[in-house]
C-alpha cells in the first residue's frame, strides 16, 4: 500500500509520457487521473493508520549509495508529518488532475501535460517520504524539474521559456545552500540519515566546527544552509522572484505546484528538520525574520498588481511567509496546519481564477474584466469562499490556522516573535484588501472587456467546477475539523515523534493563553481591509488612481515589486554574459591561445623563415620548436636535481 | 602469465578486425567495400564489448589487487615486461571504451561517406589503444598506448573533420606533444631510479622528495593537457568542433579520462608527497576551470563548443575529487568520469543528430525542435538534465560524491566548486531552450524528421545507463571500494599520518 501510493503516479507518468500518442488523449487523462485518484484514496488509509493510529513505519526499497562511511537507501518513511503531507498532496493533485481535463480541453498535447503533472506528484511524494537528506534532495530537484517543464509547457512562448529557466536557476541558488547543508551534516554527524541525525542532535548541541575558515556553531550553520534551500523553493524574500513569473504556466500548474504543494516543500523541510532547528535559536530567529519580512513584503506588492494570477501568486508568497515565521517560533504544527488549509483555499482561488480566465477568453488583466459575476455565479461563489478563507474570516479554514500562527508568534515572547506578529497583522490587513480588490475588480462594476469577449463569458463545465466544489469544502471545513488534532489539545498525541518542540519553546501552548485583543485583532484588521477595498473599488473608484498619482514613487516601487528583478538583472544576469564573453574572447582567445599555441606557431614560422627554409613540413617546425623547449627543460631539470 | 588472457583478447580483438578488413574488404565496388567495412567494424567492436563484460562478471570486489593479470617478458634485459591487469579503478574505463566504440561506429553509419574503410580501421585501432592504455601495468607499455591513442585521433580529426580541421589537429598535436615529451622524461627518470618500469613495483618505490616534485610537474604537464585543465584547455573546443561526431564522442568520452586516470595511476600513488604539495595548485586550477569555462559556455554560439566547454567544467570536479583524497571524493571522481563519458558522449551524439540533418552547429539556426522532433527532445532533455547533475541521473552521483568528499577535506574548495551546479544549470538550460523550445519559424527546421530507428538504437542504451547509474549506482561503486580505499591508505601512510580507510 505504502509503495503503491507513491509509485502509481510515476508509473502513470512514464506510460503516458512515452506512449501518449498511441494511448490517445482520453486514455492518457483517465490513466493519470485514475492513478493519482487511487493514491489519494490510499492516502486516507495511510493517514488513518499512521497519523491517527500512531503507527510509524519506514519501508526500505533499495540501497542507493555507499562510499566509505557514507551510506543511504531509497526508503519511504511514514510518520504523522508525512501522512498529512501525503494526504494533502494526493488530494489536491487529484482534484487538479480532474480539473485539467476541462481546462486543457483545447490544448494539443494533453498526454504530455498529464504526464508532467503525474511526475510532479511522484516527485513531491518522494520528497515528503524521504528518510535521508539526499532522497529529500532527489524529490526536491524532481519537483523542480517538473515545475520547469510545466512553467515552460507552452514552449513556443518566449516568456514561458524565460520564466521556466528563471524558476530552475533561482531554485538552484537555494539548492546550492541545501547541498552545502547536506555536506555539513555529513561532516558533523557522519551521516545523512534523518533518524541518526536527530538522535545525535541533543548531545551535540552547542558544538562548533570549522567551515569556510570560521569556527561556528555546527547546528546553526547546517540549519541556515538548509534554510537557504527552503527559501529558494518556498519563494522567500530574496529568492522569490521566480514565483510570480511562474504564472506563465497553465493555471492548474499554478494551483498545484505554485500554491498548494511544491512551494510548501521548504516549510515541510524545516518542520521535518525540527529536531535540528530546535537546537539553534539563531537559526530559528532567522527563519522568523525572513518569514515575517516575506509576509509583509509580498502583501504590499499584491495590493497593486493587475494580473489576476500575479495577485494570487504574491498572496501565496505572503502566506508562505506566515508559515515560516510560525516555524521560526517553534509553532511547527501551526505551520503545517496552515500549509494544509492554504493548500485547499489557495488551489481553490487559482482554479477559480482559471475558470474566470477560461470564461474571459484567456484574459488575465483585471483592468479588462468586471461585471461578470452574473454570468459565472458558481465560480463567483467559489472565489468568495476562497477569499473568505484566505482573509481569515471566522469559521473558514484560514481563520483557524492563520490566527493560530499570529497568536503563537505573539505568545513566543521574543523580540522577533513580536515583530512577526505586527508585520503579520499588517499583512493580514493587506491580504483582505487585495483579496476583495480582486473580487471587486474581476466580478463587479461595469464590464471593461470588449463585447466580443463578454458575449462569450460562460460557466465552466462540471469537470472543472466539481473539483472546485470539493476544494471549497476543504476551504470551509478543514480548519474547524483539523484544529484540535493539529494545534489543539490532541496535538501531542497526533504529532507524536514526527515534530520536536523543546520545553520552553512551546509557543502553541502560549498561544492558547494570549490576551483577547491579540486574538481579535487579525479579524478586525481583515474586516477593515475588506471595507477599505469596498470603499476604493466599489463606492469611490477614483480613489486608487488618486492615491497612485499622489504617491507616484511609492506606487512605482510597489508596482515594480521593490525592483528585485531589475537589481538581479544588473548584478548577476548581465555581468555573467559580459564576463563570459570577455573570458572567451580575451582569456581563451587573446591570452591563452595568443601566447600559447597560436603564438608559438607564429613564432616558429617567424623563426623558421629567418633561419632559412630548411624544411617545408609544418609538423617538423612545430616539433623543432618543441624539441628546443624540451632541451631547455632538460637542462633546467638536470640542474634542478643534481645542482 | 596465468589463466585465460582475457585482457589481451579484449585489447587486440579490434586489431584482428582491422586485419580482417584490410585483407578481405577489397573489391572493385567502393559501396561494397564501405558496407563490408562498416559491418565488420560493428561486429568486431560489439564482440569486444560483450567479451569485456566478462571482466565485470569475473571481477572480485573484495580486493584491491590487480586482476586478470598477464605478464610476458618483453625486454628482459631492461626489466620491461608486457604486463596487463585491471583493478577497481581501471576496469570500468575498459568497459566505457568498449561500450562507446560500437555506438560510435553506428553513429558514423551514414554520416561518413568518404574513405569508409580507413575510417573504420582508424576507430578499431583507436579502440585497441584505449583499452590497452587502461590495462597496461608497465610504464613503457602504458606510454606506447597513451601516445598511440593520439595517432588515430589525430587522423580522424585531420581527415574526416570540418573546415578548420587542420588548425584543430595541429593545435591538438601541439599541446599533447608538449606533455608527451615531458612524460617520457619522467619515465626515464623513474626507470633510472627503480631499474624497472613495472607499475606495481614503482608504486612501492620511494622517490626522493625533490625528484618527486620535478617528476610530478612533468607528469602534470602531460595529464593536465589531456584532462584538460585550465589554462591548457583551448585545444579542446577546436578539436571538438572540427572532429566528426563519433570522434567527439570518443574524445569527450574516453580521451579526456586519460589525464585523470594518469593522476590516479601514476601521480598520486608513485609521487604522494608531491601530490600533497601540489594539491592547492590543482584545486585552484580546477575551480577556475569550473567557474571560468561555465561562464564561457554560457556565451557560446556553437553547440559543440558549448558542450566542449562544459566538459572542461565537469572535469574540474574530477580533478578536485582526485586530489581531495577522501573515499567519497575519489570514488566520486571515478564515477563522474564514467558518467561524463556517457553523458557528454550522448550530448555530442545529440548534436550529431541535428548536424546530420541541417549541417550546422550554430545554435541560432535551430529552435522549436520540440514540435517536430519530440523523441529527440525527450532524449536530449534526459542527457541535458544528467549533465546538470539532476538526482536520479548518473551526473548527480558523481558530482555529489566529489563535493561531499571534498567538503570533508576542504570546505572552501567545496563551496566554490558547488557554484558549478548553478552555472552548469544555466548554460545547459539556455542551450536547450534555444534549440528545442521556441516557435518553429524556420522552414528548413520544420521539415526535419524525428529520430530514426538507428539513432534511437544508439541513444537508448546510453539513456538507460544514465538512469541505471543514477538510481542504482551500487554495482559500480562496489567495484571501486577496495582499490580506492587502498589508494588512500597508501597515500596517507606515505604522508606519515596513517588515517583509517575511508576516514575523512
Amino acid at each position: 500500500m505504502y509503495t503503491l501510493t507513491i509509485f502509481l503516479p510515476l508509473a502513470a507518468a512514464i506510460v503516458t509520457g512515452l506512449f501518449g500518442r498511441t494511448l490517445g488523449d482520453r486514455n492518457a487523462q483517465l490513466l493519470t487521473c485514475g492513478a493519482v485518484g487511487v493514491s489519494a484514496v490510499l492516502s486516507i488509509l495511510i493517514f488513518n493508520q499512521v497519523a491517527l493510529g500512531g503507527e510509524e513505519i519506514t519501508v526500505p526499497l533499495l540501497r542507493w549509495i555507499e562510499s566509505g562511511p557514507l551510506a543511504f537507501d531509497w526508503a519511504l518513511k511514514f510518520d504523522t508529518l508525512t501522512a498529512v503531507m501525503v494526504l494533502t498532496v494526493t488530494w489536491v493533485s487529484f482534484m487538479v488532475h480532474v480539473y485539467s481535463i476541462g481546462y486543457m480541453a483545447h490544448d494539443l498535447s494533453k498526454p504530455r501535460f498529464m504526464a508532467y503533472m503525474s511526475f510532479f506528484t511522484f516527485a513531491m511524494l518522494m520528497l515528503v517520504t524521504a528518510d535521508n537528506l539526499v532522497q529529500m534532495f532527489f524529490g526536491w530537484e524532481g519537483v523542480g524539474v517538473a515545475s520547469y517543464l510545466l512553467i515552460g509547457f507552452w514552449y513556443e512562448r518566449p516568456s514561458a521559456n524565460a520564466a521556466a529557466i528563471k524558476a530552475f536557476i533561482v531554485n538552484r541558488v537555494g539548492d546550492f545552500g541545501f547541498m552545502l547543508g547536506i555536506f555539513g551534516a555529513f561532516l558533523f554527524f557522519g551521516t545523512v540519515e534523518l533518524d541518526a541525525i536527530f538522535a545525535a542532535a541533543p548531545e551535540r548541541a552547542g558544538e562548533t566546527f570549522n567551515i569556510f575558515g570560521m569556527e561556528v556553531n555546527a547546528i546553526t550553520a547546517i540549519c541556515l544552509l538548509l534554510f537557504l534551500g527552503a527559501m529558494g523553493k518556498s519563494a522567500q524574500i530574496g529568492l522569490h522572484t521566480w514565483l510570480p513569473d511562474a504564472m506563465e504556466g497553465p493555471t492548474p500548474v499554478s494551483a498545484l505546484i505554485h500554491a498548494a504543494t511544491m512551494v510548501t516543500a521548504g516549510v515541510f523541510m524545516v518542520a521535518r528538520m525540527s529536531p535540528l532547528f530546535e537546537f539553534s535559536t539563531t537559526a530559528l530567529s532567522v527563519v522568523t525574520l525572513v518569514g515575517a519580512a516575506t509576509a509583509f513584503f509580498a502583501a504590499t506588492v499584491g495590493c497593486v498588481q493587475n494580473d489576476i494570477k500575479r495577485v494570487i501568486a504574491y498572496s501565496t508568497c505572503s502566506q508562505l511567509g506566515y508559515m515560516f515565521f510560525a516555524l521560526g517560533v517553534s509553532a511547527y504544527p501551526a505551520a503545517i496546519f496552515h500549509l494544509m488549509t492554504h493548500a485547499f483555499f489557495k488551489s481553490l482561488l487559482f482554479l477559480g481564477a482559471g475558470s474566470v480566465i477560461h470564461a474571459m477568453s484567456d484574459e488575465q488583466d483585471m483592468r479588462r474584466m468586471g461585471g461578470i459575476w452574473r454570468h459565472i455565479k458558481l465560480t463567483y461563489a467559489m472565489m468568495w469562499i476562497g477569499s473568505l478563507a484566505l482573509a481569515g474570516i471566522p469559521f473558514f479554514a484560514g481563520y483557524y490556522s492563520k490566527d493560530m500562527i499570529l497568536e503563537a508568534a505573539f505568545g513566543a515572547h521574543s523580540v522577533v516573535g513580536q515583530l512577526a506578529y505586527w508585520l503579520g497583522v499588517m499583512a493580514a490587513l493587506m491580504t483582505a484588501f487585495y483579496s476583495w480588490r480582486l473580487l471587486l475588480m474581476t466580478f463587479h462594476g461595469k464590464p471593461r472587456a470588449d463585447e466580443h469577449v463578454m458575449a462569450h463569458v460562460h460557466e465552466s463545465p462540471p469537470v472543472m467546477t466539481v473539483p472546485l466544489m470539493v476544494l471549497a469544502l476543504g476551504a470551509i471545513f478543514s480548519g474547524f475539523i483539523g484544529y484540535d488534532l493539529f494545534v489543539g489539545d490532541g496535538r501531542a498525541v497526533f504529532w507524536a515523534q514526527s515534530i520536536l518542540v523543546r520545553d520552553g519553546n512551546d509557543s502553541i501552548e502560549a498561544a492558547h493563553h494570549v490576551a483577547l485583543w491579540v486574538k481579535a485583532l487579525p479579524v478586525v484588521v481583515a474586516l477593515a481591509g475588506i471595507a477599505a477595498a469596498y470603499v476604493m473599488y466599489q463606492m469611490a473608484p477614483e480613489v486608487p488612481a488618486a492615491l497612485a498619482a499622489g504617491f507616484p514613487r511609492l506606487y512605482r516601487f510597489l508596482l515594480n515589486k521593490w525592483y528585485f528583478d531589475e537589481l538581479y538583472d544588473r548584478i548577476f544576469v548581465r555581468p555573467a554574459f559580459r564576463v563570459g564573453r570577455a573570458l572567451w574572447k580575451g582569456g581563451d582567445g587573446a591570452l591563452i591561445d595568443g601566447v600559447g599555441p597560436d603564438g608559438v606557431a607564429a613564432a616558429v614560422k617567424d623563426v623558421a623563415r629567418r633561419v632559412g627554409r630548411l624544411q617545408s613540413g609544418l609538423v617538423i617546425h612545430y616539433a623543432l620548436a618543441m624539441m628546443l623547449g624540451v632541451a631547455a627543460f632538460v637542462t633546467y631539470f638536470v640542474i634542478g636535481i643534481f645542482g | 602469465m596465468t589463466g585465460f588472457p582475457l585482457l589481451s583478447l579484449v585489447t587486440f580483438l579490434p586489431l584482428a578486425g582491422v586485419a580482417f578488413i584490410l585483407v578481405f574488404a577489397r573489391s572493385e565496388n567502393p559501396e561494397l567495400v564501405a558496407s563490408n567495412a562498416r559491418n565488420v567494424a560493428l561486429m568486431v567492436s560489439g564482440a569486444t564489448f560483450l567479451l569485456s563484460l566478462f571482466l565485470w562478471f569475473g571481477f572480485e570486489t573484495g580486493t584491491h589487487e590487480f586482476q586478470f593479470v598477464e605478464r610476458l617478458d618483453w625486454l628482459p634485459e631492461y626489466r620491461i615486461a608486457y604486463h596487463m591487469g585491471v583493478d577497481g579503478i581501471s576496469m570500468f574505463f575498459v568497459l566505457l571504451s568498449t561500450f562507446l566504440t560500437p555506438l560510435c561506429i553506428l553513429a558514423s553509419w551514414e554520416s561518413v561517406k568518404d574513405r569508409v574503410k580507413e575510417y573504420m580501421v582508424a576507430f578499431l585501432v583507436l579502440e585497441t589503444m584505449m583499452v590497452g592504455m587502461f590495462c597496461a601495468l608497465d610504464y613503457v607499455l602504458f606510454y606506447v598506448f597513451f601516445e598511440g591513442v593520439l595517432i588515430p585521433m589525430f587522423i580522424i580529426i585531420g581527415v574526416w573533420g570540418g573546415a578548420r580541421r587542420i588548425y584543430a589537429a595541429f593545435k591538438f598535436f601541439l599541446y599533447t606533444l608538449l606533455g608527451s615529451v615531458l612524460m617520457l622524461l619522467a619515465l626515464l627518470a623513474l626507470y633510472g631510479l627503480a631499474g624497472t618500469t613495472d607499475v606495481p613495483t614503482l608504486m612501492t618505490t620511494e622517490v626522493p622528495y625533490r625528484l618527486q616534485i620535478w617528476l610530478w610537474l612533468a607528469l602534470f604537464a602531460s595529464f593536465a593537457v589531456k584532462v584538460p585543465m585550465w589554462p591548457v584547455h583551448t585545444w579542446l573546443p577546436d578539436a571538438h568542433v572540427e572532429a566528426p561526431t563519433a570522434g567527439s564522442v570518443i574524445l569527450a568520452g574516453v580521451l579526456l579520462k586519460m589525464g585523470a586516470y594518469g593522476f590516479l595511476r601514476f601521480s598520486v600513488p608513485i609521487l604522494p608527497e608531491a601530490s600533497a604539495f601540489f594539491t592547492p595548485l590543482v584545486y585552484t586550477l580546477s575551480i577556475i576551470a569550473i567557474v571560468y569555462t561555465s561562464l564561457v559556455a554560457l556565451v557560446q554560439e556553437d553547440m559543440k563548443k558549448l558542450i566542449a566547454y562544459s566538459s572542461v567544467a565537469h572535469m574540474g570536479f574530477v580533478t578536485i575529487g582526485i586530489f581531495a583524497m577522501t573515499q567519497q571524493a575519489v570514488e566520486g571522481a571515478v564515477f563522474q568520469m564514467l558518467s561524463h563519458g556517457i553523458v557528454s558522449g550522448a550530448l555530442f551524439l545529440c548534436v550529431g543528430v541535428v548536424y546530420d540533418r541541417l549541417h550546422t552547429r550554430e545554435i541560432s539556426r535551430y529552435g522549436g525542435l520540440a514540435t517536430n522532433m519530440p523523441r529527440y527532445a525527450l532524449l536530449f532533455m534526459l542527457f541535458m538534465l544528467a549533465s546538470v547533475g539532476l538526482p536520479g541521473t548518473s551526473g548527480f552521483v558523481g558530482e555529489f560524491l566529489v563535493l561531499i568528499g571534498t567538503f570533508q577535506a576542504n570546505t572552501w574548495v567545496a563551496l566554490f566548486a558547488t557554484t558549478g551546479i548553478i552555472l552548469g544549470a544555466t548554460y545547459m538550460l539556455y542551450l536547450y531552450r534555444r534549440v528545442i523550445y521556441g516557435k518553429l519559424v524556420r522552414d528548413e527546421v520544420r521539415v526535419l524528421p524525428d529520430l530514426s530507428g538507428r539513432e534511437i538504437a544508439i541513444l537508448a542504451p546510453l539513456a538507460l545507463v544514465v538512469l541505471w547509474m543514477g538510481l542504482y549506482p551500487l554495482p559500480f561503486l562496489e567495484v571501486m571500494h577496495a582499490s580506492v580505499a587502498n589508494l588512500i591508505d597508501n597515500y596517507q601512510a606515505a604522508l606519515g599520518h596513517a588515517a583509517p580507510a575511508g576516514g575523512a
